[in-house]
């Protein structure tokens, strides 16, 4: 593999990790000695992606800024690898009006149209939207794909199991994503989901489909690489399935009481791993590291300060944006 | 089309047809706009709404889906985010229930969670309305439903005109739009069937505006308010007591989102008097939102309590008699203008 491509993956894995923590530091500074949800800088439920940082930076190094991209209400990882202005990302977290959403959607609806990315906090609904972005796509004679991101919960969806029959038969330039983080909010997958592997549920459907075991960033890329070659070639689907890591609760607040495996979570978290990975391999030394973690703290830093430095929407225009403004046509 | 009159204003066509040949006026004038659904291809349409448009314009962009609601009216929320003109048929309105998270949650909020940043200009036609004996779960007109949660406009058709009209507004409007069509104003051969179903339209693309109601029939004596079929059933009220010296003006509301308050407060101001006439259910609905509106401005406006005439809360039943005896017919809204008169 590349190493340009390698050191990449970690850069984006590493700024993801530095913008969740900072969210976390956020989320949880004015919400003490007492958690409330609904108070603070950042009120709401908050859905935190670390450990997953493999599927998001391995997919969409794949992609381009006019490919699409649909992602569930844990979708940060994603919107950054997907190229989100991080700026206006943050200042939506915040619920400012220079935000995505201008302080309407929040943290689980996000829409960046520049980067042809949304998301959808009800499970499985936000990827059938990425069919019909690959069906323009596809009229208007581009290579263009779309990407659907959902966790392993979705894959019992009927939303899913529709999208993927009329993503194949009308050979949609799709990938389906499913990032297993063994568990829905406190259900763990072998009490939801019939199948070891959700990739044979291409079978279903006649496409390709996969499972990347162990999460790593560089069996992401190699699986995604295919799938979106397929789709940009005009083959139609593919579904893959990546087993990664919730390192974190499934909100903020989480006790994670119901929770058997957190012992083992630090040894898995995929960072390190690849840090060593690529250290061994001669493409990162203590100074490049230090040099990369830094970058990213600035950079998220930043859109933090933007964020809180941006006007908070007025309740008086509350009203607005429900219907598009008159047509110009 | 193949009407063969000549003169383009007394050209008459049915409902199906008029709104067919708005469709295909606006898909010969923007390659964007495409039509899908179920059966709408070769079958044109079960109620007839998209007939003639595979034949005109082909498999590429008038689609036959499978029976997957969510992900082919997801399929249409993702391409008019990207910029097409999807127009979704929901076959039948009753069959919501697998597919309202798409239309609720996402084809009506995308716009304003992205504070107005993407838009969503697609079109959800779907055919509603009972009379025919087919049972609790395919004659529902559920309007208010659609209508009671914010960002998709709504309009409902009465007549081939307004079908028309209304269909080319909803297509060239950026906001999502429910187009709600009764099954008994299509002037379908097979379904018993008002006159007017088959009226004048004019041949030439035109836009109705949505959130417009029209007068149409003039009285001084008591409004009602309605839409829908039962725009033809409360006409067909008024012609008979104009001859008993009563005049009632009716209201045909054509939109419900946004509603004309303007043109009901209007006439009711004239008239002091009020009946609302609708196919939905009737608690927590239209009826009593039009109540609250009057109320809202002006109760004193009334002279007499106002009525409603709505299906009483119960699904709709099958046989005949049960089901005629919850709709609102000719006899019931007859009776409804005599107790307003009464008071």
């Amino acid at each position: 593999m590349d190493s340009d491509i390698r050191v990449e993956l970690y850069r984006m894995m590493v700024l993801i990790r530095t913008y969740e923590e900072a969210i976390l530091r956020e989320y949880h500074a004015d919400k003490q000695p007492v958690f409330d949800i609904g108070a603070g800088l950042v009120p709401g439920e908050m859905h935190l992606s670390a450990g997953q940082e493999p599927v998001a930076a391995g997919v969409c190094a794949h992609l381009g800024s006019g490919d699409a991209v649909t992602a569930p209400h844990r979708p940060h990882h994603v919107a950054i690898a997907h190229g989100v202005n991080l700026d206006a990302m943050t200042a939506e977290i915040f619920g400012r009006e220079t935000g995505l959403g201008r302080g309407r959607g929040g943290h689980m609806h996000l829409f960046d149209p520049a980067a042809h990315f949304s998301c959808s906090g009800i499970i499985a609904e936000g990827m059938p939207a990425a069919l019909g972005q690959a069906f323009a796509f596809q009229r208007r004679g581009t290579d263009r794909v779309a990407v659907a991101f959902a966790g392993e919960g979705a894959a019992n969806q009927g939303a899913f199991h529709e999208s993927l029959n009329l993503a194949a038969l009308w050979k949609l330039p799709v990938v389906f994503v499913i990032e297993d983080n063994d568990w829905g909010i406190s259900v763990p997958r072998s009490a939801s989901t019939s199948v070891p592997s959700n990739g044979v549920r291409g079978a279903a459907y006649d496409i390709p489909g996969e499972r990347v075991p162990d999460n790593s960033v560089e069996g992401v890329h190699q699986a995604a690489g295919r799938a979106v070659a397929r789709a940009r070639a005009g083959q139609g689907p593919s579904l893959i399935e990546v087993h990664t890591l919730r390192l974190w609760g499934h909100f903020e607040g989480d006790p994670q009481a119901y929770r058997d495996d957190l012992d083992g979570v630090p040894g898995r978290d995929p960072i390190p791993t690849y840090e060593s990975t690529l250290t061994e391999a001669g493409l990162l030394d203590p100074e490049r590291i230090s040099k990369i973690h830094e970058d990213a703290s600035v950079r998220v830093e930043q859109a933090i300060s933007f964020a809180k430095d941006s006007p908070i929407p007025s309740g008086e225009q509350a009203r607005d944006h429900v219907f598009a403004q008159e047509a110009h046509r | 089309m193949t009407a063969t009159t000549s003169a383009p204003t007394t050209r008459r066509l049915t409902t199906a047809r008029a709104m067919s040949e708005g469709i295909a006026q606006e898909m010969g004038r923007d390659e964007g706009v495409f039509v899908m659904g179920e059966d709408v291809g070769a079958y044109g349409g079960i109620f007839g709404s998209t007939g003639g448009l595979l034949e005109k314009f082909g498999a590429t962009r008038v689609l036959d889906t499978p029976i997957s609601e969510t992900a082919f009216i997801g399929l249409g929320i993702g391409a008019a985010v990207e910029g097409m003109r999807p127009i979704v048929e929901l076959m039948f309105a009753d069959f919501f229930g697998v597919c309202m998270d798409q239309i609720y949650n996402h084809m009506a909020k995308i716009h304003f969670e992205s504070g107005g940043k993407v838009r969503v200009p697609m079109v959800l036609t779907t055919a509603v309305g009972g009379g025919y004996s087919d049972g609790a779960q395919h004659s529902q007109c559920l309007w208010g439903t659609f209508a009671h949660l914010p960002g998709m406009k709504v309009v409902v058709p009465s007549n081939p005109a307004d079908a028309k009209g209304l269909m080319i507004s909803a297509i060239r409007d950026d906001s999502p739009v429910v187009y709600m069509f009764h099954k008994g104003v299509m002037g379908l051969p097979w379904m018993a069937k008002n006159p007017r179903a088959t009226g004048p339209v004019p041949e030439e693309p035109y836009g109705v505006p949505i959130g417009e109601a029209a007068v149409v029939r003039e009285g001084a004596d008591v409004t009602v308010v309605t839409l829908s079929l039962s725009v033809h059933h409360t006409l067909d009220v008024a012609e008979e007591m104009s001859s008993r010296g009563v005049g009632v003006e009716v209201i045909d509301l054509r939109s419900l989102v946004p509603l004309d308050t303007a043109t009901v407060l209007n006439s009711v101001h004239k008239t002091g008097r009020l009946v609302i006439v609708d196919e939905d259910y009737q608690s927590f609905g239209l009826s009593g939102e039009i109540a609250a509106r009057v109320a809202e401005v002006d109760p004193r406006m009334l002279r007499a309590p106002l009525a409603r005439v709505a299906v009483p809360d119960v699904p709709i039943p099958y046989a005949r008699t049960l089901e005629q005896a919850v709709l609102p017919t000719r006899e019931r809204i007859t009776a409804a203008i005599d107790g307003v008169l009464s008071q």
